[in-house]
């Protein structure tokens, strides 16, 4: 029983990471109709930027907070300068627009920090004042810390002005620009929003896989399918499937004969399972589109 | 010069051109109509003013050249658009499409004034304000439409078919209260309409449009005068 | 109706000579040149499966390595564990990559566009975990992969490199014309119906289901035989050659050689070899160039910026400017 409680909790701290990751997915998603399949490397270049500045000698959390900044300018400036001009392209050049951004954050970062793996600190400390066997003190504050910086993304587009302006960009275009809502500059600061959270979920997870410039290929395929079975139109659900998701993980892991070697190929079983069997995930609404 | 004067305007979609040189004027506090069969160029000259579409030729408004300005930038200047197909951000309520359409404006006081007001000129929007604007009845959007175009406190309102796939008796209500909107507000409007009758009922000028030329123009009086348009856009 | 032959005299002298030219080039330049070659053109082969699903069928695939690793294992397993003949083993190779191609593109039916590309995507990141797979590694080599030797000259004086040349040419030639063949076709001009307006295709009577599973089998199996080629130029299979970023790679090609055209692959194929080494050189020469990859990526969005038809795109573009051109004016 303890063994499956702290698989479980494990699950939980992993599964609100991938949550951070589902959500940047399902935010360029919304606004664009795209999966940025390069969130997981600028979440990982991100991460490089933090270890670098403790390296400099900044308190962790300090490094936090000015990685997670950096991120979002840059999250920014990559919407206005290489993502606009194929805003309106095919699809398949948008991907491969993506595709390109990917390799470009996978070979900076492994030329400036190289492949080898590295060592990253955690944000909190290592006794909280109380011992526990069911969870060590990371994963307990992963799980706070996620579930503090979901509540901000959330209040910030229920009850602010931009965060309204936003959701009415993502949803109809043409009628926010007609009460004068600039939504090129709402798709960017969504780009800027997403990367800043992924970058959260890159430092987070970083002391648990060690950094390396390849350390997010999983964690993007398993937010990836956090989204998919949450529903790619439901931020909230994207949160709940990264949950499920990091709890499954590690239950198929410990439980299922082979399953600790093939967690990649869980997570490609559950990607197309859900697309198959329930393509609107568990929270999503089907769009029914008209031809 | 006139409040909004359109002088020349040609539209594009892509390689394909919409309005052919369209010449018309609007005066402060008046409503002029643009008339015209399917496909005559009606919504592409509302949706020129408001830089949607590719545009040649010149359209000022209030002494401002309104060409080269982004959209955002036109709405900022006081043109509120209803568009056609009432274009309300089905999944957000009713109150939250009210404060959409002042997004432009900073003074909290004025807009929740005029939120007020809104409900005022559209009880039915008053009782409905947590719903989702999508579960509306098409009058109730139409309404819902207007009422975030005044949240914008606009000079000049550009609405696209407010008839549209309404029953006659909305159509109606909707009229009477577009037609008190004016009273009190002395607002400028641009209207669209198909419903020839209706429009040179409502509007003090009134243009005629064929594949995208102005053929005629002038006092609804006189339209509703002429020969040809009675015959075939008035129907008897 | 009447539709115009497409055989026309002036293609069949370009193919003349562009074959002549194929023949001859091995005695022209060193073994390892010629190896080079051959690199290119089993990149040709796999780049012609991704050209016929997305440029020609409209289907995204970001996961063509995975297909890939199934001709190149199947391949490398045949020749290691029952020292089959290299050469049947190609048509193992395509027939078990058909397979799996035919099998992924059945839940992949229902999926469109963004949605494949990302079920392909898992698939790419899946595969060298699964080929790395405890209970297969009898079978795979685990992490260590298999050594296949090359294959014997099929004629005497020819080198063993040259021999490989000719032979992957003649596959490359081949399958380009069976490419060709099928894309002229009823069935060509269903698929290509299916990419420009699947709703009209399926109301004129097209079994779209059957045409996109059947076309994501065929274009795993040209990537399956490009992967058992490889094995035969490159004389071993490890899980992690066949990474995603191979299936970006492809990705590459595909789109620089150009993805709605047959002859592109070459280029694609090419440039997939040459510029690498290019890349290298600069990076090495000029410490503040970024790396190889980097200025692959960087090159992939120039590309789609400035020429989203690729190379055989603007060939043909300058072609239909040339005949358009008002009579006399080239003087």
């Amino acid at each position: 029983m303890d063994l499956f409680l702290q698989l479980t909790f494990a699950g939980l701290a992993i599964g609100s990471i991938y949550s951070c990751v589902a959500l940047a997915v399902v935010m360029i998603y919304q606004a664009t109709d795209h999966f940025n399949f390069a969130q997981g490397e600028m979440a990982m270049f991100s991460t490089y930027i933090a270890w670098t500045l403790v390296g400099l000698g900044a308190p962790v959390w300090l490094a936090f907070l000015l990685a997670v900044g950096l991120s979002f300018l840059a999250g920014v400036a990559i919407e206005r300068v290489i993502v606009k001009p194929v805003e309106n392209a095919p699809v398949l050049n948008q991907i491969i627009v993506f595709i390109g951004l990917l390799v470009i954050f996978n070979a900076v970062a492994g030329w400036i920090w190289e492949f080898t793996i590295k060592p990253f600190p955690s944000l909190f400390p290592a006794d909280l004042g109380f011992k526990s066997t069911l969870i060590g003190p990371h994963h307990i504050g992963v799980i706070a810390l996620t579930l503090g910086v979901l509540a901000l993304v959330f209040a910030f587009f229920r009850f602010t002005r931009v965060g309204l302006a936003m959701r009415a960009a993502a949803a109809n275009p043409d009628s926010a620009r007609l009460v004068g809502v600039s939504v090129g500059w709402m798709l960017a600061l969504g780009w800027g929003l997403a990367a800043a959270i992924g970058a959260v979920g890159g430092i987070l997870v970083a002391p648990i896989v060690f950094l390396e410039p390849n350390m997010m290929a999983g964690v993007l395929l398993y937010g990836f399918a956090g989204a998919l079975l949450g529903g790619v139109s439901s931020p909230g659900g994207a949160v709940l499937g990264g949950l499920v998701v990091g709890v499954l993980e590690n239950w198929v892991g410990q439980y299922v004969p082979g399953g600790s070697e093939l967690k990649l190929t869980f997570a490609l079983i559950l990607i197309v399972g859900v697309l198959v069997f329930k393509p609107a995930g568990l929270f999503g609404r089907v769009v029914v589109r008209r031809v | 010069m006139a409040f909004l004067e359109v002088r020349a305007l040609e539209a594009y979609y892509r390689q394909t051109q919409a309005l052919f040189g369209v010449d018309f004027r609007l005066d402060e506090g008046s409503i002029t109509a643009i008339l015209g069969a399917n496909g005559a160029g009606k919504t592409t000259t509302l949706r020129a003013i408001c830089r949607m579409v590719r545009t040649d030729g010149e359209v000022v408004f209030d002494g401002q050249d309104l060409s080269g300005l982004s959209t955002e930038r036109v709405v900022r200047l006081g043109i509120a658009h209803v568009p056609e197909g009432r274009g309300t951000f089905v999944r957000q309520s009713v109150e939250e499409n009210l404060v959409l359409g002042a997004y432009t404006r900073k003074d909290k006081a004025g807009i929740a004034a005029d939120m007020e007001s809104v409900y005022g000129y559209f009880p039915r929007l008053g009782d409905r304000r947590r719903q989702q604007a999508g579960t509306l009845s098409g009058g109730e959007q139409q309404m819902l439409a207007i009422g975030r175009a005044l949240m914008l406190r606009p000079k000049l309102m550009l609405l696209d078919e407010p008839s549209f796939g309404l029953a006659p008796l909305i159509v109606q209500e909707i009229y009477e209260i577009m037609a008190r909107i004016r009273e009190r507000e002395g607002t400028s409007m641009l209207l669209v309409e198909q419903n020839a009758s209706l429009a040179l009922a409502f509007a003090d000028h009134a243009y005629l449009l064929e594949t995208g030329k102005v053929v005629m123009g002038g006092e609804s009086e006189l339209l509703r005068n002429d020969e040809n348009i009675r015959r075939i856009y008035l129907g008897y | 109706m009447d539709r115009p032959n497409p055989v026309t005299p002036q293609l069949l002298a370009a193919v003349a000579v562009a074959l002549l030219f194929a023949g001859f080039l091995p005695h022209l330049v060193s073994d390892f040149t010629s190896f080079q070659f051959t690199q290119a053109m089993a990149y040709g082969v796999a780049l012609l499966g991704l050209n016929i699903l997305t440029g020609y069928n409209g289907q995204f695939s970001i996961g063509h390595s995975a297909f890939y690793a199934v001709g190149a294992y199947t391949a490398a397993i045949l020749l290691y564990h029952f020292e089959w003949n290299h050469y049947a083993t190609l048509p193992v190779a395509a027939l078990v990559a058909f397979a799996v191609g035919f099998l992924f593109g059945l839940p992949a039916l229902r999926l469109e566009g963004l949605y494949l590309a990302l079920a392909t995507f898992a698939f790419a990141v899946a595969t060298p975990q699964l080929l790395k797979f405890d209970a297969f590694e009898h079978w795979t080599g685990g992490v260590q992969g298999l050594f296949v030797p090359k294959p014997e000259p099929l004629i005497e004086g020819l080198s063993a490199d040259q021999s490989l040349y000719y032979v992957t040419l003649a596959v490359m030639v081949l399958l380009m014309a069976l490419a060709w063949c099928l894309l002229h076709s009823r069935s060509g001009r269903a698929m290509m119906a299916i990419r420009d307006n699947p709703i009209a295709a399926r109301t004129m009577g097209i079994n779209t289901a059957l045409y996109k599973t059947t076309t994501f089998g065929i274009s795993a199996m040209y990537t399956g035989i490009a992967g058992a080629l490889s094995v035969f130029v490159t004389e071993f299979v490890a899980p992690d050659a066949f990474n995603f970023f191979l299936a970006v790679n492809l990705l590459i090609g595909s789109v620089v050689g150009g993805i709605v055209s047959i002859p592109g692959v070459i280029f694609g194929g090419l440039f997939l070899v040459f510029l690498p080494n290019f890349a290298q050189d600069i990076s090495r020469t000029y410490p503040f160039v970024p790396p190889p990859w980097a200025i692959f990526g960087i090159f992939l969005i120039l590309v789609i910026y400035f020429v989203p038809f690729g190379v055989w795109g603007a060939v043909e573009r300058a072609f239909a400017w040339w005949k358009r051109r008002p009579a006399g004016s080239g003087r």
